[in-house]
């Protein structure tokens, strides 16, 4: 065991002395742990941090896990954890990481993510929400939408635009801003599959104290694009047993279904289980590269891999079913806390797996990624590069 | 059904050491004049390049130590499969070193494999390459004397050493016939992938040395060992066509832009490229559950089989497509790459075939 993981298990074996997880509120618990430098272990020290290497926070996780202590939130403040965070980390002034990470760690705070628009989806940059200098202080005015969990968020990150005169990247600044306040309205914004996942914000003269700005003003797109890319570094995972998650579920009702086998649909069946097979060997490959220190370029594409797998899965599922694929298991509108295909029916599965090309960036827009980024080929004409953002047609 | 959490799918620094040497000796010895020169020439023999290829150590990697060989593993043989799947050469390494030099080595015939190793002899399996297991039997044995006639056998044209499995009841015998002694008849035929040409076989009363015991298990893990292999090959074909293409792209230029620079251009790449990165995934856990007598290497290998060749023949038919009016004619080499890609898609089985295979042994059945 190196020196760094050596003071890294002491650190935390003082941890769970001093805050037994069995009499300890999983907060305080977690808070302590921001206190002792053990929340985001690569952070500077200060700042829920030791310096050390990223990598030894699994060690940490697991070391607390085995004691019974809680595991960090990234189910219900993944935004704030994986994205909040590294951002105040790259750009954020210290007074703001003060203000803002011990509560994220700890759950006390929630963040939601105001970036996306009406008008501005795969061109993300085209942000229209308003942000106007009022002294100390800015007034937002506009509209986001597919808002996961702005219902039970305390805190939002946002991207507004600052200035309307120069090119549509060169104007947007980045702010954090509090969600418990007059003019921040919240609507469900029910889905295809009759549930509201997401929402719609909607911004009346909010005002934000420009201590809350985070970065430069114009800085925006760039402050956006760290958060953007830790989201990429926060998908991912470790490897999974032979079919685990949606092939599972379909392979099972046709292994302990005799009913439902027909033959002519047993090459459709073995074809989705090789892919979701080969989907899982490159995803295992992908994490021996990681692990070696060379992430592979194939990264990139994976996305659109998982996607065409579950959709094609998802509609062949429906078929198999016959009868049972034409019933549906609910429509009324909830509030999930978490996308859950597997706890779901055919027709549910069918039907989400539709976002898996949309959200997070668009089969169209990644393939242009991976065209352009990891092959090399020519970009796309962009003629509104260089103009103001008040002349671009919208 | 659990998931192998030993296999390593990565390229190894020796491993890439190989590559650069076989890809080294490969663009030197056979260029694309040379390897298209074959349909209107067939090799009489075996290819120069094989000679130069076995000199560096290809024909002894699956050849245990004790027997003249490398002692290396089907890691190592995956790799010059690649580097053979990118340049098309002919050369009898899948058919001899791979299948037959296997099927020897469990057959215990292990006093042919020195002269296999050192490239001074070529085997072949004689089974149809369509076969992704033991076929119908087409030939008999009486008194030790073998008649019959096997068709389309890849490999044959020059090799010297024929492996006859001779199905007698519940059992499969093997008979190793030399091909330049009585009664054995080895007619080329013209094949659709004349980088590895196929021979009809006669037998009629010819004289083999027949080896003790039953070999049903040796044939398999040869066929077995050919499919998993047979998938990076697919692979070096597969990558050679997205790179050629990418490249072709970038420079080829009509109405002022590089073709690349269309979208209607750039989403087929980009699908082209996440389709062979999964399969190298596919092709590498193939190669390495061989390579480690992994009990998942039937399963490995149909995934491979099913997954691989279906990107190997995309990506030559998108290399012809994309490429316009050249990628139609002989002079550019994409053909070369679509014939061996669509062989390949037959060879050792077809992917619904494996599909088919594999449902039986993961529980999977057709109804």
């Amino acid at each position: 065991m190196s020196d760094d993981a050596q003071l890294v298990r002491e650190r935390t074996e003082t941890l769970l002395r001093a805050h037994p997880p069995q009499s300890t509120e999983d907060g305080d618990f977690l808070a302590a742990q921001y206190d002792a430098g053990l929340a985001w272990v690569h952070f500077p020290e200060g700042f829920g941090g030791l310096g050390l290497g990223r990598d030894l926070q699994s060690q940490i996780q697991a070391q607390i896990a085995e004691a019974g202590g809680p595991a960090a939130l990234a189910g219900i403040n993944g935004i704030g954890i994986g994205m909040a965070a590294p951002t105040l980390i790259a750009f954020g002034t210290d007074g703001q990481r003060r203000r803002y990470l011990r509560d994220i760690w700890s759950g006390a705070r929630i963040c939601c993510q105001l970036f996306s628009e009406p008008g501005a989806g795969s061109d993300l940059a085209a942000v229209a929400t308003r942000a106007v200098r009022d002294g100390d202080e800015w007034v937002v005015n506009g509209q986001k939408v597919w808002t996961s969990g702005a219902h039970k968020a305390d805190i939002a990150i946002l991207v507004a635009r600052t200035d309307v005169d120069v090119p549509k990247h060169a104007g947007l600044t980045y702010f954090m801003v509090d969600m418990h306040q007059p003019g921040i309205e919240v609507r469900p914004l029910r889905q295809i599959t009759g549930e509201a996942e997401f929402n719609e914000v909607f911004l009346t003269d909010v005002r934000v104290p420009d201590a809350d700005r985070v970065g430069d003003i114009g800085q925006g797109w760039k402050v956006a694009n760290a958060t953007l890319n830790n989201e990429r570094v926060a998908i991912g995972g470790g490897a999974r047993q032979r079919e685990t998650g949606m092939i599972g579920i379909v392979a099972g009702a046709w292994r302990d279904d005799p009913a439902l086998r027909r033959p002519e649909m047993h090459d459709e069946m073995m074809r989705l289980w090789v892919e979701a097979e080969v989907l899982r060997l490159a995803g295992m490959r992908l994490g021996q590269q990681l692990a070696k220190g060379a992430p592979g370029p194939e990264s990139a594409a994976m996305k659109l891999g998982f996607a065409r797998h579950a959709q094609t899965l998802s509609g062949f599922e429906i078929e198999l079913q016959g009868e049972e694929g034409l019933r549906f298991d609910e429509w009324a509108m909830k509030r999930p806390d978490h996308v859950d295909f597997n706890g779901r029916g055919p027709g549910y599965r069918y039907l989400r797996a539709k976002g898996n090309s949309i959200e997070g960036g668009t089969s169209e827009i990644m393939r242009n990624v991976v065209a352009e980024r990891v092959l090399g080929l020519p970009p796309e004409h962009r003629v509104d590069k260089d103009m103001p953002f008040k002349e671009m047609p919208r | 059904m659990t998931a192998q959490p030993t296999a390593d799918l990565l390229y190894t620094p020796d491993e890439e050491d190989l590559r650069r040497s076989v890809r080294k000796l490969l663009s030197q010895k056979a260029t694309p004049e040379a390897n298209a020169a074959v349909y209107d020439q067939p090799l009489e023999g075996v290819a120069p390049v094989w000679g130069e290829l076995a000199g560096v150590g290809l024909a002894a990697l699956l050849v245990p130590e004790e027997h003249g060989g490398a002692g290396a593993t089907a890691r190592e043989a995956a790799i010059a499969a690649e580097e053979l799947g990118r340049n098309v050469a002919p050369t009898p390494f899948l058919t001899s070193a791979v299948i037959a030099t296997t099927v020897l080595a469990h057959a215990g015939a292990t006093d042919r494999l020195e002269a296999l190793a050192a490239g001074e002899s070529v085997a072949a399996l004689a089974l149809p390459f369509s076969a992704r297991t033991l076929p119908a039997p087409s030939v008999t044995a009486d008194g030790g004397r073998l008649s019959g006639r096997i068709t389309s056998v890849a490999g044959a044209p020059g090799a010297d050493l024929l492996i006859v499995p001779v199905v007698d009841g519940a059992t499969t015998r093997l008979h190793l016939v030399d091909v330049g002694s009585e009664g054995v008849t080895v007619t080329p035929v013209l094949s659709l992938d004349m980088t590895r040409q196929l021979a009809d076989i006669e037998l009629t009363g010819a004289a083999g040395e027949a080896l003790e015991g039953d070999a049903s298990a040796a044939v398999e893990a040869g066929l077995l060992t050919g499919a998993a292999l047979l998938a990076s090959e697919q692979l070096g074909v597969a990558e050679w066509c997205l790179e050629t293409t990418l490249d072709y792209a970038k420079t080829r230029h009509q109405f002022g832009r590089p073709i690349g620079s269309y979208q209607a251009l750039k989403h087929r790449f980009a699908d082209l490229f996440l389709d062979v990165s999964l399969a190298r995934a596919a092709a590498r856990y193939a190669a390495d559950c061989a390579a480690r007598g992994d009990a998942d290497l039937a399963v490995a290998a149909s995934v491979a089989q099913s997954f691989c060749s279906a990107v190997s023949v995309k990506a030559a038919e998108e290399c012809v497509q994309l490429h316009g009016g050249i990628g139609m004619t002989w002079e550019y080499p994409a053909h070369l790459y679509l014939k061996r890609a669509k062989a390949d898609q037959v060879a050792l089985g077809t992917g619904a075939a494996h599909r088919a295979a594999l449902g039986g042994l993961v529980g999977l059945p057709p109804a």
